[in-house]
């Protein structure tokens, strides 16, 4: 994951190993300089040479959420899933496993389906992610939760969220896919209900809801 | 579950990071993707005290192609590889073992050089690049060496890399005139690793013969290995269905093959043979079509 964390640049005073004081006044520079986040991100690759370091405490982390820029205080230990759900209150994506195996915590980085369990959320700065609250609501359903609802593609719902997500992403790669492909590329997801055959459906009949126009 | 503390680092350059590395040696641990150190960390079954990310350094990512070798960054993901259109027609086992790792979310995010560093007996990679001789190159402060794949998988999650040694790529020969590549898995459904995958590259020479094999084997030993007396039995003959089946009976020879609720040791030997024979079946297949085009 490229192009991030420009801001936590050491001080180019600094020699030798890097405090973590050192860091923190890095850091809050930057942060006080608050609207200039936003231009800094696309601009990380041309950055000068230099490293991070940030933690083992809380750190300034900003993230960007369905469209928003949130700026939180996180240890780096902390998980992108567990930030969106204890910090933003974001609880559509869900704790099941919490390694990178069942995809009830899929969000999109950068558009990509991607287990937030696995992500620090330190690692997630300066990309963009989606939630499932960012790609359709109770009020305004997207094609694919529409398509969920439709086939009753759920039993007790805790990796709908996933599902949904991984969906989505699967069906703006493959607008046209067979069943063996819906198969295939929704192996990151599991269901210990087991309601794949109305969850193919659905896939199938939102890929045809979806065609020509936009969804999310 | 959540890790024990630990510093985060996030090094722009490859010179930087083998600084840190240099610096932190066992106290440092490399992020390259985290699928598998992660949820490690969470089990605290790993507890570095610096984590260094190295997943910004984008000199470490890309696939570029040097006569009739491909050098391929470290930090390439899977899906990068898996999508490559160069790779496809000009090196196909690298992208059809990509599309076999794990599951989308994995292959987006999941790097070639943070899985072959990590050396699970389960994972893809190791298969293709010791079934192709790869070249890793592994660098360090105080200089870099190229280590040959059959030396780099030492044991159970253990390579030949040094504490303060990053791998930063690896080469491999691009497909020859009249060679053919397969990857065939057999697929854990829930995780993804694999119970048993081998990948082969077969070349035929003028008379339809075999010139060179190159099988690797992965999930059935403690490492990914090439079998010697599978790949002996076909050198330079011709390859008929019988003989291909003699040959790959001995997928496992001499190899401790694991154990565990999924699949007995009895199975997954049963398995090898089986899919070393899919493997090179298909990869003869595509030579033998690749010889009719050439």
């Amino acid at each position: 994951m490229r192009g991030k964390r420009d801001k936590h640049r050491r001080p180019p005073a600094a020699k030798g190993g890097v405090t973590r004081r050192d860091f923190l006044r890095g850091a809050g520079v930057t942060v006080s300089g608050g609207l200039l986040v936003g231009t800094q991100v696309g601009k990380a690759a041309q950055a000068p040479a230099s490293s991070a370091v940030a933690g083992p405490g809380a750190v300034p982390v900003t993230l960007h959420v369905n469209g928003k820029v949130h700026r939180l205080q996180l240890e780096p230990r902390v998980t992108l899933l567990e930030a969106l759900r204890n910090e933003l209150d974001l609880t559509g994506a869900k704790k099941v496993c919490d390694r990178g195996v069942c995809g009830s915590c899929t969000v999109f980085v950068d558009r990509r389906p991607a287990y937030a369990c696995d992500l620090l959320a330190i690692e997630a700065e300066g990309h963009q992610i989606t939630t499932i609250e960012g790609i359709g609501s109770k009020d305004k359903l997207s094609p694919v939760m529409h398509a969920f609802v439709e086939h009753d593609a759920q039993q007790c719902g805790f990796c709908t969220p996933g599902f949904v997500m991984a969906c989505t992403a699967f069906l703006e790669r493959n607008p046209n896919p067979t069943l063996e492909e819906v198969e295939k590329g929704l192996g990151g997801n599991l269901c210990r209900c087991g309601t794949y055959a109305g969850i193919r459906l659905a896939v199938l009949d939102a890929a045809k809801a979806m065609k020509g126009g936009s969804h999310a | 579950m959540i890790p024990e503390s630990f510093e985060y680092h996030a090094p722009k350059n490859l010179a930087e990071a083998t600084r840190l590395v240099g610096q932190f040696g066992a106290d440092g641990k490399l992020l390259a993707g985290g699928h598998s150190l992660v949820p490690l960390m969470k089990l605290r079954l790993a507890a570095p005290k610096h984590l260094i990310d190295i997943t910004g350094i984008g000199e470490l990512n890309y696939i570029r192609e040097e006569g009739d070798r491909f050098e391929i960054g470290a930090l390439t993901t899977h899906f990068q590889l898996e999508s490559s259109g160069l790779l496809k027609s000009r090196c196909p086992l690298l992208p059809e073992t990509a599309r076999e790792i794990g599951d989308v979310q994995v292959r987006n995010k999941g790097t070639l050089g943070g899985s072959l560093a990590h050396s699970d007996p389960a994972a893809d990679w190791p298969a293709a690049v010791v079934a192709l001789d790869a070249e890793m190159h592994a660098v360090s402060a105080s200089g870099e060496r190229r280590i040959p794949a059959k030396d780099f998988f030492v044991d159970l999650l253990a390579t030949a890399l040094q504490p303060e040694e990053i791998l930063a790529a690896i080469r491999v020969p691009a497909l020859p005139a009249r060679g053919g590549d397969a990857y065939a898995k057999h697929c854990h459904p829930a995780s993804g690793f694999a119970v048993v995958g081998v990948a082969a590259r077969v070349v035929l020479d003028e008379r339809g013969n075999l010139a060179e094999i190159g099988v690797g084997i992965t999930g059935v030993g403690p490492k990914a290995y090439r079998p010697a007396a599978l790949e002996e039995a076909l050198r330079g003959k011709s390859p008929g269905r019988k003989r291909l089946e003699e040959a790959c009976a001995h997928a496992a020879d001499g190899v401790e093959v694991n154990s565990d609720l999924y699949a007995s040791a009895e199975y997954r030997g049963h398995l090898a043979a089986v899919y070393a024979r899919r493997a090179v079946e298909k990869a003869l297949e595509r030579a033998s079509e690749n010889s009719q085009i050439s």
